[in-house]
């Protein structure tokens, strides 16, 4: 690791001005950002410690039926407190293995939007809000592309709200040698219709399956899904498996989480 | 450089750190703990894990600086106090739950935060929490079987 300074705010406020200053990076749970600073793939100036702010820890559910989660939560509280949201306590539960989970954070992960993490499948498929230090932002306008998105330079995930769904399941094809998603897909049932989130699966990330949607709207079962495909073009493919492969796995996890999600 | 003061195993202890020194560096080369072990030093395979504040991390994953004040357990620490091994050791021995012993303690810390989250647990959830704990010799079964018996269960049907 190249040097660095270290600080660790214990409100917002102080956070924010902290990571005003040149090169400044947030350090969340350090579950991916200490291997890219071993890597020397980063290289902070000071690295602004959110692990010690209680404003930004915890969960609640909101008078608008979302479950409220601050964003230096760790994925370990999210398994156990998240009991409102079972399909989203299910996720966390089964986000890397015990020790990732009691350091990684929501705001982490969704700051990061690796293509093959969790969350940003459950932020698209509940069209969550995620709250910064500055601003609201809708799901569908956070993510852009692989590691992307629409935080600005020094911008902090102090809260994400998920609207809790009637039904909901996220079915994860695990990667064992990562313990990544190999492909996941995340489906809520709200009043208003269905949402589906599908991550490690696209070249850009994280992104909705319109014509799942429309199609389990119209009637929530399995079987509504059946001879839908997605084009393999633009899949990710690597030795775990090939973009036609990851194609056909969504369409699997996907009718996989409706059963899941319908009993 | 800054100071940092830790409570290690019930004793206080202090230590000159960088912002970059990782926990593991403090605890192997500053304190000379070194029963913590470095498998990969990139996160996967469970070998430094350790307890800060009773909650399982990898050592090799956490900068010093976010352990100040806090109170770690290392398996240096899991003995009982007249120096015999703990329950969960002892049972790693009769269950022949270790050969080269590398990954021994990273096993014993998991283990150990398992059976206080989950007193009784199945064979399937001793092996989903040790997602994270490689190890290269055992075949894994003996270390379920150990963990099984450490939690007061019958094993004579375990890990088949
Ligand atoms: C072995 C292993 C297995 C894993 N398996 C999975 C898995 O199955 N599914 C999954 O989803 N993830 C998985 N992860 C990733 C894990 O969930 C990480 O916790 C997560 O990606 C990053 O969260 P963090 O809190 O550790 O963030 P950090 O590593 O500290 O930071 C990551 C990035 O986000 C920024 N950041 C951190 N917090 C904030 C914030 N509040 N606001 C703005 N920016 C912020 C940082 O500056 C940095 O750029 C795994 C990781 C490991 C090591
Ligand atoms: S040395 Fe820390 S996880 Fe391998
Ligand atoms: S006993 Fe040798 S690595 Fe586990």
């Amino acid at each position: 690791m190249y040097a660095f300074d270290f600080e660790r705010p214990s409100t917002i406020a102080d956070a924010a001005k902290a990571l005003a200053q040149d090169d400044a990076q947030a350090l969340g749970g350090g579950q991916t950002l200490i291997p890219t600073l071993k890597q020397r793939l980063a290289m902070p100036t000071v690295l602004v410690s959110l692990s010690s702010i209680p404003e930004m820890r915890g969960i609640c559910r909101s008078d608008a039926n979302a479950l409220c989660i601050g964003g230096a939560t760790p994925h370990a509280v999210v398994a156990r407190d998240g009991g409102a949201f079972p399909a989203l306590a299910d996720l966390a539960g089964h986000i890397g293995d015990p020790a990732v989970r009691t350091r990684g954070t929501v705001g982490g992960s969704l700051a990061n939007n690796d293509p093959a993490a969790c969350y940003p499948a459950a932020a698209l498929a509940t069209g969550a809000t995620i709250i910064t230090n500055t601003r609201q932002i809708a799901a569908d306008d956070f993510f852009d592309g692989m590691f992307g998105t629409a935080l600005e330079e020094g911008e902090i995930i102090t809260e994400v709200q998920f609207p809790i769904p009637q039904a909901a399941s996220y079915q994860k094809f695990n990667q064992p040698a990562s313990r990544f998603a190999l492909t996941g897909v995340m489906v809520c049932r709200y009043a208003s219709g269905v949402r589906v989130g599908v991550t490690g699966a696209s070249e850009d990330g994280v992104f909705r399956w319109a014509e799942a949607e429309a199609a389990l709207s119209n009637s929530f079962a399995a079987s509504a899904l059946d001879g839908l495909t997605l084009d393999a073009e633009g899949m990710l493919g690597d030795i775990h498996g090939a973009p036609q492969y990851r194609a056909h796995l969504v369409t699997v996890m996907a009718k996989r989480a409706v059963e899941e999600a319908a009993t | 450089m800054a100071q940092i003061s830790i409570t290690i195993n019930g004793k206080s202890a202090s230590a000159e750190v960088e912002g970059r020194t990782l926990l593991s560096e403090v605890l192997r080369d500053g304190l000379r703990l070194t029963g913590t072990h470095i498998g990969c030093d990139t996160s996967q395979c469970g070998a430094c894990l350790v307890h800060v504040n009773g909650q399982l991390a990898k050592s090799c994953t956490m900068l010093a600086l976010e352990a100040d004040g806090a109170e770690v357990r290392t398996i240096e620490g899991m003995a009982n106090d007249d120096g015999s091994l703990g329950d969960i050791q002892q049972a790693f021995q009769d269950h022949h739950g270790l050969q080269c012993g590398f990954c021994t303690p990273g096993m014993i810390m998991a283990a150990t935060s398992l059976l206080r989250e989950n007193p009784k647990p199945t064979e399937a959830e001793v092996r989903a929490y040790l997602e994270g704990n490689m190890c290269r010799c055992t075949g894994y079964h003996n270390i379920i079987k150990a963990i099984m018996a450490a939690s007061g269960q019958d094993v004579t049907l375990a890990a088949h």
